[in-house]
């Protein structure tokens, strides 16, 4: 067995209505499950960038590549460094007390996440950052009672001047 | 010039060199099929009794020739009847254009009349497809379809235009027929390292499916073979790519293949694929599958390289530019050994063959009908098939005197393809066109003797009657204890001379190789749609057989 990984598949598509159906059926399709997904318009209105997270061995991360690239509204297609830039955005509602309060503003201090929200008994937290760090936060606020959560796909961009696809 | 949507699509049609059409009209295709009625002199469309009928027409009709078959239907049923037909199509990498009428776009979404949201359900099963709500994107969408449709890897597309898009008008202007889009030059370094792996080759097994079939590269295969002193097989897709008579031809392997050409590709040191995929019907195991064999993989489909199998070099490329790359640049080579060995394994299939033989007492077996059917066949004729035994049993038998000359569903297997497709197949080509069929696919859609009948298609039908659901009912008597788990027919006491009849057709009934031969010549000769009953018994069987997930090791050779 080869060995399984986690990693990053970023696509410029079509920005047409049903494109997003198509990519995602061929995951369905083919059996290939996804751990996050992030779309949205890209520097060029025509096109969308949707960025996927999701594990596999090398043959699971070839295949995609080469199925992905078969769609005719893909353009570019590419996994991306291992190293590339990730963000994810989280919003957590947590329970607070007199007696928990300090404790989850100073983890909210440390993390340089954000309060946005604050109303007697409960707070609204913002965090952004690598997945790995929003997992951190989560395992943090656990104790406490969190309340409702939600956390977007993962955002990426590989380091330098490295870019997926040139409009031109 | 300014003209409404749906003369714009035939007019596109015409444009891009489609003479024939299939398919059936409804509803929501009323105004198209105005417009095929203004040009009917340039059009020709086939009515079918069915649009499932007409899919598979379309299909036929594609790969029988290499064009782009067209199929058109209404809204909803008539969309969703289409569906069989274009996933026959998607799984064997056949270029064909359908287009469906939808319910106006100010009614989509909300469960109207006949509405369905056909791109949605044929989004696996197409190579592309297009809701065109705009009638500015109409003419170039189809254009656009025809270019997928063709280019790269072949396969489907559909194009599904709402009614006030048909309706509504815009500026039409001709273009010229699209062209296929160029696949990459193979690499030097590639070629290369395949001329490398085949001059170290002792034991080469040029391995032919249906991505080789309709290139027309049969003589070049044979060229190879004869220069490196190779061993031709091929994929049940590719039969037919290589013209009879070329004695390094042992024909299909896998699951029904011929011996030789199942125990050599096994005992091969080198598989030069070409447009094959390896599916499990040709491996089998894939963990047993070729273990000491070093793999070469040509093929335009990047994806299919390392999919079903790991190969030792993948070519993703033109196909036909690539092979002729490697033939120039391979040195000759003989190979005595592995020669003698071909020839031991061809006797030993003939010995098998005959021992078969020898053990039925039948009248009228498989093999005697395809003696027939071949020695009395036109030069050029098409064989079309259903799916089941008769299919595996034409895969073994049937000699094909050039390419696109089978027609049969591969893939997907499908049931009930075998008469639309031997009914837009004979409309491709015009030449003598038969259909081999068992009674059970048969019961499918046998409603397409009408199509054939209204509009001259003299196809012959040749229907190995059993009975029994003969495929099904092989593996019951080989893993289910003979348990025939309702595969029997003969409750059915259908009359097939009677219904051809009935049908406006002529009917034979054939119980032995005497009036099977003198049923097939009249039904050549007269032109006319012919079904003829073929008695066979239910106990034949397709044979060699590797079990489903078994290796070349559990090929079975005989049944008690």
């Amino acid at each position: 067995m080869a060995k399984t990984e986690k990693f990053v598949i970023a696509m410029y598509v079509d920005n047409k209505f049903g494109v997003l159906t198509r990519v995602t059926g061929m995951f369905t399709r083919r059996g290939f499950n996804i751990d996050a997904l992030a779309v949205g318009e890209t520097e060029s209105s025509d096109y969308s960038r949707i960025t996927i997270t999701l594990s596999g061995d090398k043959y699971v991360r070839e295949q995609l590549i080469n199925q992905l690239n078969k769609l005719h509204n893909v353009k570019k297609v590419e996994v991306l460094d291992d190293d590339c830039i990730k963000r994810q955005l989280m919003l957590l509602k947590v329970s607070y007390t007199s007696a928990t309060r300090a404790e989850i503003l100073a983890a909210v201090e440390v993390y340089r996440a954000k309060v946005i929200d604050y109303t007697t008994g409960e707070m609204c937290i913002e965090v952004t950052g690598d997945p790995s760090k929003i997992d951190a936060f989560i395992k943090l606020m656990l104790p406490f009672g969190i309340l409702e959560m939600c956390r977007t796909g993962v955002v990426a961009l590989e380091r330098g001047n490295k870019t997926l696809f040139n409009n031109d | 010039m300014k003209l409404k949507g749906s003369e714009i699509i035939i007019r596109t049609l015409i444009e891009q060199g489609v003479t024939d059409v299939f398919g059936y009209p409804g509803g929501q295709v009323i105004n198209i099929y105005d417009a095929l009625y203004k040009y009917r002199d340039e059009i020709n469309h086939v009515l079918t009794a069915h649009e499932q009928g007409a899919s598979h027409a379309a299909d036929g009709y594609s790969r029988a020739t290499g064009k782009v078959g067209v199929c058109i239907a209404t809204s909803g049923p008539g969309a969703t009847n289409l569906v069989t037909g274009i996933a026959t199509a998607m799984l064997d990498s056949i270029p064909m254009v359908a287009i469906t009428g939808n319910v106006p776009c100010s009614l989509i979404g909300k469960d109207s009349f006949q509405e369905i949201d056909i791109t949605g359900v044929t989004l696996p099963i197409t190579k592309h497809n297009y809701f065109v709500n705009r009638i500015e994107e109409l003419a170039d969408s189809i254009r656009e379809a025809f270019a997928i449709a063709k280019s790269g890897r072949p396969g489907p597309v559909l194009i599904d235009v709402p009614k006030d898009v048909q309706v509504a008008e815009y500026e039409y202007e001709p273009m010229p027929v699209v062209e296929k889009q160029a696949l990459p030059e193979p690499e030097a370094k590639d070629i290369e390292k395949a001329v490398e792996l085949i001059n170290a080759s002792e034991r080469p097994y040029i391995y032919i499916g249906g991505g080789a079939a309709g290139l027309g590269l049969g003589k070049d295969i044979v060229r190879l073979a004869d220069k490196i002193d190779a061993a031709i097989g091929c994929t049940f897709m590719g039969i037919s790519a290589i013209p009879d008579g070329c004695p390094r031809f042992l024909g299909m392997q896998g699951m029904h293949g011929h011996y030789a050409s199942s125990i050599s590709q096994n005992e091969a040191d080198l598989i030069i694929g070409v447009g094959v995929r390896f599916s499990d019907r040709a491996t089998g195991n894939v963990a047993k599958y070729a273990r000491s064999t070093k793999i070469i993989q040509l093929d335009p489909d990047s994806a299919e390289i390392n999919k079903n199998v790991v190969v030792d070099l993948g070519i993703v490329a033109d196909v036909e530019h690539a092979f002729r790359a490697i033939l120039e640049a391979v040195e000759s080579k003989a190979h005595p050994e592995w020669s003698a060995r071909i020839e031991e394994l061809k006797e030993e299939e003939e010995r098998i063959e005959k021992h078969i033989a020898a053990k039925s007492d039948a009248k009228l077996s498989p093999k005697m009908v395809f003696d027939v059917i071949n020695a009395c066949k036109p030069p050029r004729t098409v064989i079309a098939t259903d799916v089941g035994q008769h299919q595996m049993w034409t895969a073994q038998y049937a000699t094909f005197d050039t390419t696109r000359r089978f027609v049969s569903s591969g893939g997907l297997g499908t049931m009930g393809f075998g008469l639309g497709a031997a009914i837009g197949a004979r409309v491709a080509t015009g030449d003598t066109t038969v259909l081999i069929t068992g009674d059970g696919s048969f019961g499918m859609n046998l409603n397409e003797l009408a199509t054939a009948v209204s509009h001259g298609i003299p196809v012959v039908v040749v229907l190995m009657n059993n009975g029994v659901l003969g495929m099904v009912r092989q593996w019951q008597t080989l893993f289910f204890g003979k348990r025939y788990s309702e595969t029997v027919l003969t409750d059915r006491r259908t009359d097939f001379v009677k219904l051809a009849e009935a049908f406006g057709a002529v009917g034979y009934r054939a119980g032995t190789r005497e009036e099977f031969e003198d049923a097939f010549k009249k039904a050549i000769a007269s032109g006319e749609v012919t079904v003829i009953d073929t008695l066979i018994d239910k106990d034949e069987f397709v044979l060699p057989m590797l079990p489903p997930g078994g290796s070349i090791d559990d090929i079975i050779t005989e049944i008690d």
